[in-house]
């Protein structure tokens, strides 16, 4: 195969460049009328012929954004409810994680086979008893209640992450903490965290869109705007204001924005993690 | 599996005097592994089984929650739900909505992965269309299904880019017109679910060992057929596994087409999961939507089963 500069333009590399761009204006083409229209005034967003550059570049729909608190509290909702269970899913799931590479115990096998299946469970069935519990423990429209049950949710995926991470980790490592005297507990926090950071990084980083990204709960268990995240704040201004597209546009971008910048920064991390992880189960 | 059993003795515990002083070093050995699933362990048991346990208990009484003391009616709700039209309905719409996008997935999936893959393309543009391929992975449903009300919209960009090349004569509702909301929402998640095969199989391609492609050279395969024989067979369990996968997790598709089309028009797009909803939070029937929910769960457990039975086979 050619290799370094050696590449030649012929007919198969011409076709490979050709799909290539054919399948980025698939992916992308949404993702840029998105922004496109997030800086159009809402008058020109269906003018004809469609205009992939604004006729009057405004950021007057990032401007109602911002000095609306209701909407302002959608973000600060999600960014506390993300954040919480990120942190706590993390710890959870960075102690469990290390109990399944290092340890072995009776149960294990079940267990984590329960973990596995565990992701496959539709939110759908969970949403119903969860509504009861929910307002039976007095948790009904609070941070409590989405917090509790997003990491039902995030907590297998991140178990399995980190279990795949820790077990690339050589055994040598907490043998040597073992042999000077320290427990295992002290060899998890002191020599196999520190050195798990990208591990730990890809994991909170996946816990942290699928809790940012999360709709049906967030949906069913709040109610007042006080406590509604992001999706459900994009929902509720199709419903209120149908025809403000470039604010709901502008709402989408600033929506995807921390997972886009998230994802960026550990790209490299986030897919050996993925793959080492979750996805082979 | 990536659960290894280790067999290597090791002393365990947290580091707690008190602990340490009570309990003998034996039994803190083997209590360890246990103190530290307790977390996960409660959660799992309080928020995952326990409530399975509810919502199959549910779907035995007659309308529970509603009526304060509900009878206990053995599969009366079930029958009632495969009874219904609405509910035979969206089975053929989501098992139609699940086929195809499966099928897309891996399609889409492969053959970008294939292309971020190949050598005729310079690594600096590859890094750069892999990064924009998976940008549709990264959006809630509410954010992809606003979007694509926008792109789709009867005097939208689609339409006017359509009429503009002629392959359309009038602007087309795809959304709201019962011959094309199905099609469109199915498309929509294609472009939403694809990355996920895409990733895996961009993994997977990293494990062939390239003198095989050598050798097949040598013996003057063309590119077909080292596709078809060496590429392929090694993507299999890869393609297996997240074709299980993604197979579940389509099937269980709610917000996407709640926030689309709600399950309309009339109940062209209706799915499992929009018929659930709807029987518990807009007609209050919790025991129908409870025996519709079980439902769902049988089939995502039957297909947690083979995924689960694939894997080991494979170990």
């Amino acid at each position: 195969m050619a290799s370094g500069g050696r590449r030649r333009w012929d007919v198969p590399t011409l076709l490979t460049y050709t799909g290539l761009l054919l399948g980025a204006v698939f992916a992308g083409f949404p993702v840029l009328w998105m922004l496109v229209s997030s800086v159009k005034s809402n008058a020109e967003i269906f003018a004809l012929p469609p205009r992939l550059l604004p006729e009057a570049f405004t950021f007057q729909a990032y401007r109602n954004i911002f000095s609306d608190p209701e909407k302002v509290r959608f973000f600060v909702n999600s960014y506390l409810v993300a954040g919480t269970v990120t942190l706590l899913t993390l710890l959870v799931a960075i102690l469990a994680g290390y109990t399944f590479s290092r340890h072995a115990f009776r149960f294990k096998k079940p267990l984590s086979l329960f973990i596995i299946s565990t992701q496959t469970v539709p939110p759908i069935t969970l949403l119903i008893p969860y509504f009861g519990i929910v307002v039976a423990f007095g948790l009904y429209d609070t941070y409590l209640a989405l917090i509790l049950t997003y990491m039902v949710f995030t907590l297998p995926y991140a178990i399995l992450m980190m279990t795949g991470y820790f077990n690339t980790l050589p055994k040598e490592l907490d043998e040597a903490v073992q042999m000077d005297g320290g427990s295992s507990f002290t060899a998890l926090w002191r020599v196999i965290v520190p050195v798990s950071v990208p591990g730990i990084v890809a994991t909170g980083v996946y816990t942290f869109l699928l809790a940012w990204n999360e709709f049906l709960f967030a949906l069913t268990l709040t109610k007042s705007m006080d406590m509604r995240t992001v999706p459900i704040g994009i929902q509720l201004l199709m419903g209120q204001h149908a025809y403000e597209w470039n604010e709901m546009m502008a709402m989408s971008v600033l929506g995807s924005l921390p997972i886009l910048v998230l994802y960026l920064c550990v790209q490299r991390y986030f897919l050996t993690g993925m793959t080492a992880g979750s996805l082979k189960g | 599996m990536s659960v290894v059993p280790t067999d290597q003795p090791e002393f365990v515990a947290p580091d707690t005097g008190m602990l340490e002083r009570m309990i003998s070093y034996r039994t803190r050995r083997s209590m360890a592994p246990y103190l530290y699933l307790m977390p996960t362990l409660l959660l799992l048991l309080l928020l995952m089984l326990f409530p399975m346990g509810v919502v199959l208990h549910y779907a035995t009484l007659d309308n529970v929650i509603m009526n304060r003391n509900p009878t206990f009616v053995g599969l009366d709700n079930f029958w009632t739900i495969l009874r219904d039209e609405t509910f035979r309905i969206s089975i053929v719409n989501t098992l139609y909505f699940t086929v195809m996008s499966v099928v897309f997935h891996l399609g889409l999936g492969l053959g970008f992965a294939l292309m971020l893959n190949s050598e005729r393309i310079h690594p600096a543009v590859r890094a750069m269309f892999r990064v924009l391929y998976i940008l549709p992975w990264l959006f809630t449903a509410v954010i992809i299904a606003i979007v694509w009300r926008l792109l789709l919209d009867p005097s939208g960009v689609v339409n006017a880019v359509l009429t503009g090349i002629g392959i359309i004569e009038r602007n087309v509702e795809w959304f709201s017109s019962s011959d094309t909301a199905i099609h469109a929402l199915t498309f929509v998640n294609i472009w939403a679910g694809y990355p996920l095969f895409m990733v895996s199989l961009l993994a997977g391609l990293q494990g062939v060992p390239g003198s095989l492609y050598e050798a097949a050279s040598i013996d003057g395969a063309n590119e077909f057929q080292k596709l078809r024989y060496i590429t392929v067979p090694h993507l299999m369990p890869v393609i297996v596994s997240i074709a299980l996968l993604d197979f579940i997790w389509t099937m269980q598709v709610f917000p996407l087409v709640w926030l689309t089309t709600g399950g309309g028009p009339i109940h062209a797009t209706e799915m499992i999961g929009t018929y659930t909803y709807k029987l518990a939070f807009t007609r209050y029937e919790f025991s129908l939507a409870s025996a519709s929910a079980v439902v769902m769960l049988m089939i995502s457990l039957v297909g947690a089963f083979f995924y689960l039975r694939y894997q080991k086979v494979r170990d």
